[in-house]
């Protein structure tokens, strides 16, 4: 199964390539032969500069989503194997009770992860958005955690800095808190991977501060003529000039969250310890599919992820129509 | 400070009025507080692997009471009689491939998406931007029974073949961004000199591509040293585990009950990273604000 996809994908290109465009445009006049010549060229070159992608695509990437698709339908079994059983696996899903354990987690995360981040990243970009001497060493101060924040090193950190008696714990009792370290406590445990994604708040804020730094100066001056106070400025000068980075951002964050898989793993293990509460979405599909072998199982959780990140993914674009300002448009 | 201040509107002040320095001393007092509040975590890290193991968890100061070196020398021995430097090494040697494939296959199909007119292209890079957004885990089961029925798990294959196949579409669009940035009268220009596509490509654009290859290269580079899952999935020698499963291994066995070990071993895997951002800082900033305010 997995030596045909490559055979087609690499015929396709080519063929549209060097058998495709001559005949095609030849039997025009004299006039257009030169120029059609041209582009006969340009589109032999453009799919022989497109052929890697072609191939990879085809076979790592449409391929496989065809695939896992049909897979999605079948009890296919790592070892065993597997044979056609039709919704019976997105039936089991809505029969699980780990799924929904597995929704609320990363959900939640999702909700409450992506404001904040984004939140924090624009406060700290409007800050650093003064022009004033340091400003680029704060940035790349600000920005260096986000390179790291998804590492296994980070995630060991963070078990150490919010265990039993550990960083957290003792500051926190100190003022009174009694529920110990995140990490044992089922109740919070979330909390450290909301904290560890606003810890990389840098990333968004880079962006911010770039869409910040292009909002004409006069469109303040002439605010302030009129007597615009600070929030007045922000509201209706900030935002709006911002919104297409705020949009950019708050799109590739939250679909970001939603995949949400290293730290998980780490700090939660497959079974999302204490008592499921870090249990996330893409932490029971590895389980299902590369411990449990169930990978027709997990192809159906991955393919109602696919789903779930396409419809939000539409409803944001939906709502960008709206809410959205383009520079340059009549409002 | 004086300086910049004369230059500007106002002519007659030499020095910043007082209102002025203070507003700029308050400033400068919150993003200080902000770094500190930040930075917290990586500090504590660089103390707690010079910590003796009793106080590594329960102790908040930054300033270890006594000084070892001994994590280190643990650290330095690895795990399972594998020495670190292994690790460093297939670490190494995965992102090192991973920024050529990148750099060679995310430039050309950017060039042809970018430039080229030819059927299709519109549908490509709707498919290029629609892979920025697609989970990957729906591909991961029939990559993984690709990949082993191939009989290339437990290599390194599967996890860089991907970037030599251009499907990381996030530096693709990188790319495309850098290069609707060069006039296109360059590549015309050439084009009436007689320059075949190929020809615009190599020594036309690609020389000017010099800023987004730096900055793709670094990212792929420090995104393929943190990488977790593709290991996780396709490796099982610890001969050939990078740094993150071997980090994923010891916490699990040694890291247990050597607290220090780990902190020292995660300190030594993080500092490559942060070098790297010390050195190109500048490129990457600029990169990724081109990604999303262009965009």
């Amino acid at each position: 199964m997995s030596a045909s996809p490559p055979t087609t994908a690499e015929s396709k290109p080519g063929a549209a390539g060097e058998a495709g465009a001559p005949p095609v445009r030849g039997p025009r006049g004299a006039a257009g032969r030169r120029s059609s010549g041209i582009r006969g060229g340009e589109r032999l070159a453009g799919y022989t500069f497109m052929l890697p992608w072609l191939i990879g695509t085809a076979v790592l990437t449409i391929g496989p989503m065809a695939w896992s698709l049909y897979l999605s339908f079948t009890d296919y079994h790592l070892i065993r194997g597997g044979e056609w059983t039709g919704l019976t696996n997105y039936r089991a899903v809505f029969d699980d009770p780990m799924f929904f354990r597995t929704v609320r987690v990363t959900l939640m995360y999702v909700a409450v992860s992506v404001p904040i981040k984004l939140v924090a990243s624009l406060f700290v970009a409007m800050l650093l958005s003064q022009r004033r001497r340091g400003m680029g060493f704060y940035r790349a101060a600000f920005y260096m955690p986000s390179l790291i924040a998804m590492s296994v090193g980070v995630a060991l950190i963070w078990k150490a800095l919010f265990s039993n008696d550990g960083v957290q714990d003792s500051i926190m009792s100190s003022f009174g808190w009694e529920g110990g370290g995140f990490l044992g406590n089922p109740s919070v445990s979330i909390l450290m991977l909301v904290l560890l994604a606003v810890w990389s708040f840098g990333a968004p804020m880079v962006i911010f501060l770039a869409g910040l730094m292009q909002v004409p100066q006069q469109l303040y001056e002439a605010a302030e003529v009129d007597g615009a106070g600070k929030w007045r400025k922000f509201v209706h000068i900030t935002l709006p000039m911002l919104s297409p980075v705020i949009f950019f951002n708050v799109l590739m964050e939250t679909v970001g969250a939603f995949q949400l898989f290293g730290p998980a793993y780490i700090i939660g293990g497959e079974a999302g310890a204490p008592a499921w509460s870090t249990l996330f979405y893409t932490v029971r599909i590895y389980t299902l599919a590369f411990t449990d072998f169930r990978m027709g199982f997990a192809s159906a959780y991955a393919w109602i992820l696919v789903l779930a990140v396409g419809i939000v993914t539409i409803i944001m674009f939906r709502a960008a129509k709206q809410l959205v300002f383009y520079a340059g448009e009549d409002r | 400070m004086t300086v910049k201040t004369a230059s500007g509107r106002t002519i007659e002040r030499n020095r910043p009025p007082a209102s002025e320095r203070a507003k700029s001393a308050l400033w400068h007092g919150i993003m200080l507080l902000v770094l500190a509040i930040v930075l917290y975590p990586l500090l504590w890290l660089i103390a707690a692997s010079i910590k003796g193991n009793a106080d590594i968890i329960s102790d908040t100061s930054l300033w270890p009471e006594t000084v070892t070196w001994d994590h280190f020398a643990g650290a330095f021995d690895g795990l399972a009689g594998i020495p670190l430097w292994r690790f460093f090494w297939n670490s190494f040697v995965i992102s090192a491939l991973s920024v050529i494939g990148v750099t060679a296959s995310c430039s050309i199909t950017a060039y042809a998406l970018a430039r080229l007119r030819f059927p299709g292209r519109t549908a490509m890079f709707g498919v290029v931007i629609a892979t920025l957004l697609l989970p990957w885990q729906v591909m991961l089961i029939p990559q993984y029974l690709i990949f082993s029925e191939l009989e290339v798990t437990n290599t390194y294959f599967p996890l860089v073949i991907g970037k030599f196949l251009g499907l990381d579409a996030f530096f693709v669009f990188l790319y495309i961004q850098f290069m609707r940035g060069i006039p296109r009268e360059l590549d015309q220009a050439a084009k009436i000199d007689g320059a075949g596509h190929f020809r615009v490509f190599f020594s036309i654009l690609l020389p000017l591509l010099r800023p987004a290859i730096v900055t793709s290269s670094i990212f792929t580079f420090i995104w393929a040293w943190n990488d977790f899952m593709g290991p996780l999935i396709y490796l099982y020698d610890m001969e050939k585990f990078p740094l993150p499963r071997l980090l994923q291994a010891y916490s699990n066995t040694e890291g247990v009950t050597n607290w220090g070990g780990m902190m020292a071993m995660t300190l030594l895997s993080l500092v490559p990273v942060v070098l790297f951002f010390l050195v190109f800082q500048r490129f990457l900033i600029r990169g990724i604000a081109t990604s999303g305010v262009k965009g």
